[in-house]
C-alpha cells in the first residue's frame, strides 16, 4: 500500500485497451505541473504502457499498487 | 396502455433502430400498443462516412446527407428538437424553448460524438479535418493548392469517429500525391497517441509496414498539446514538436453533456452493460453507437448491429417476455489503403481483427456498401 495522496483519480476498470492509458493521458492534459493522477486498470497491457509512457512523457510513476483484480498507478505531472 | 419508446438521435444507430422497430413491432404500433418517436436536432440524417472522400474531390458532402423524414417508416413520430434535459427519475425528456416535454417507457440514447477542437490551444485556427463537412470542404480546397511542403496528420485525440480513417487517410494521400507526380514534393507524417499507429495492435501491425513501405513517416507517443498557427507547429505533450505546411487532425472528441448531468456516465459516453447495451445507471435506459461506452470501435456498422439488438430487446419488453438479444462486439471495417485498393477487417469482443490483402475488389466492395447504405438506414440491409 502507498500513503500517496492523488490529486484526481481515473477509473478505467472495464475498459479495453488503449482505453486506460487514454484516459490517464486525458487526466493528465488537465492537470497542473506536480499533481498526481491515480489510474485504475484491470488491463495487463496497462503494466507496460503507463511506465513507457511516463517515461517518454517526463511524468514520473511514483507506484504502481497491485490488487487481486486491477492496478493502481500513480503518475505525477511534470 | 401505450409503450412509448423514444429515441434520441438521428444517425446510423437511431434511424436503423427506428425503422427496425416500426418493421418489428408492426402489429403493437397498428393496436396502439407501442408509440415510438425519433428526436433529432436537425432534420437531416448525414452519412459522415463520404467526408473521408471529399478532400480528394470524389464525394461531394451532400452525397451523404438526406432529409430523415425520407429515410423513417411513416409510423414513426419524427421530432425535430433539441433535448435540454434527461430526467431519469420522471422518464421524461425536456426541450429547449416552449416544446413540450415526453415522457418515455424506453429511452434509446444515440446521440453521437461532437467534436471538441477547443480544447486544444491552436487548433481550431491551425488545423484542418474531414470529420465535418465545412472541414472536408475547407481540406479539399486547401489541398488543391498544396504542391509541396509538410503534410502532418495528428490523431489527437481517442476514442474518434471510425478508428481506421486516419491510416485511410495517410494512405490515400500518398497515392493521390504520387498520381498527380506531387509525392516527391511532399513529406508525409502521421502521429499517433499510444506506442504504435493505431489503437488494435493487429491493425497497427498490420500497417506500420505499409507505411513504412511507402514513406510515411510516424511519430508515436504524441499526444498534440498546442498548435502555434503562425508558426506553423504542432508540439506535443511528450515534448517533441513538428514543423507543418499542412496540418490535418483528428479532433478530441466527445459525447453531449445531459448524459453527464443525468448521471449515466463520464464525458458524455453511456455506462452501459457492454452485451445488452443497458445503462448501468437506472432501468428502461438503452445506449448505442459512439455514445454506448463498450470499448468497440466507434463505427456505423457498430451502432448498425447494436441497433438490431436493442430492436429486439425491447420489442420483447413491449411484448412482456423476457429480452435474450445480445451484442457480441461484431465490427465490420473496410480500410482504403489507397486511391483503389482497400483491406477489410471483421471482430468481435473475443476474436481479433486480421486485415485482408488490399485489393481492388474490396475497394469497390467499400464504394458499393457507401451507396447501398441509404438501405441500411431505411432498415434493409
Amino acid at each position: 500500500m502507498t500513503d500517496i495522496e492523488p490529486d484526481e483519480t481515473v477509473d478505467a476498470r472495464g475498459a479495453a485497451c488503449p482505453g486506460p492509458l487514454m484516459d490517464l493521458i486525458g487526466q493528465i492534459r488537465d492537470a497542473e505541473a506536480g499533481d498526481v493522477v491515480r489510474l485504475l486498470s484491470d488491463t495487463d497491457q496497462s503494466l507496460t504502457d503507463v511506465p513507457e509512457w511516463a517515461e517518454e512523457a517526463g511524468n514520473e510513476l511514483l507506484a504502481v499498487e497491485e490488487f487481486d483484480d486491477h492496478n493502481a498507478f500513480y503518475v505525477e505531472r511534470s | 396502455m401505450t409503450e412509448h419508446v423514444v429515441i434520441v438521435g438521428g444517425g446510423t444507430g437511431g434511424t436503423v433502430l427506428a425503422n427496425d422497430l416500426a418493421d418489428r413491432l408492426d402489429a403493437e404500433l397498428d393496436a396502439g400498443d407501442v408509440r415510438i418517436t425519433l428526436v433529432n436536432d436537425g432534420p437531416d440524417h448525414v452519412y459522415k462516412p463520404v467526408w473521408l472522400y471529399v478532400p480528394f474531390g470524389q464525394r461531394e458532402p451532400d452525397d451523404g446527407r438526406r432529409p430523415l423524414d425520407e429515410l423513417v417508416d411513416d409510423a414513426v413520430d419524427l421530432r425535430i428538437d433539441r433535448v435540454s434535459e434527461i430526467d431519469t427519475e420522471a422518464q421524461r425528456l425536456r426541450f429547449d424553448g416552449t416544446a413540450p416535454a415526453v415522457d418515455y417507457d424506453y429511452l434509446v440514447l444515440a446521440t453521437g460524438s461532437t467534436l471538441e477542437p477547443e480544447r486544444i490551444p491552436g487548433l481550431v485556427d491551425g488545423g484542418y479535418d474531414y470529420y465535418s463537412e465545412v472541414g472536408s470542404t475547407a481540406l479539399r480546397d486547401e489541398l488543391l493548392e498544396f504542391t509541396e511542403g509538410h503534410l502532418v496528420l495528428s490523431v489527437i485525440g481517442t476514442p474518434h469517429m471510425c478508428p481506421a480513417a486516419p491510416l485511410e487517410f495517410v494512405f490515400m494521400a500518398d497515392d493521390w500525391l504520387r498520381e498527380r507526380g506531387l509525392r516527391e514534393d511532399v513529406d508525409i507524417t502521421y502521429t499517433y497517441p499510444i506506442q504504435r499507429v493505431h489503437g488494435n495492435p493487429h491493425i497497427a501491425e498490420w500497417a506500420r509496414p505499409i507505411m513504412d513501405d511507402r514513406g510515411i513517416e510516424v511519430e508515436t507517443f504524441f499526444n498534440a498539446e498546442s498548435i502555434d498557427p503562425e508558426a506553423k507547429t504542432i508540439t506535443s505533450m511528450e515534448g517533441t514538436e513538428l514543423d507543418y505546411d499542412l496540418l490535418v487532425t483528428i479532433p478530441p472528441h466527445g459525447g453531449i453533456d445531459l448524459i453527464e448531468e443525468a448521471g449515466l456516465g463520464d464525458n458524455g459516453w453511456v455506462d452501459v452493460d457492454k452485451h445488452t447495451l443497458e445503462a448501468q445507471a437506472v432501468d428502461n435506459v438503452y445506449a448505442l453507437g459512439d455514445t454506448a461506452d463498450t470499448g468497440v470501435p466507434n463505427a456505423g456498422s457498430v451502432a448498425h448491429y447494436q441497433a438490431g439488438v436493442v430492436g429486439q430487446r425491447l420489442a420483447s419488453e413491449v411484448r412482456g417476455r423476457p429480452p435474450t438479444a445480445t451484442y457480441d462486439g461484431k465490427t465490420l471495417c473496410f480500410i482504403e489503403t489507397g486511391m483503389d485498393a482497400a483491406s477489410f477487417v471483421e471482430f468481435d469482443y473475443e476474436n481479433q481483427p486480421s486485415p485482408a490483402p488490399p485489393s481492388e475488389k474490396l475497394h469497390w466492395s467499400k464504394l458499393a456498401y457507401n451507396d447501398s447504405y441509404w438501405l441500411t438506414a431505411r432498415g434493409l440491409l
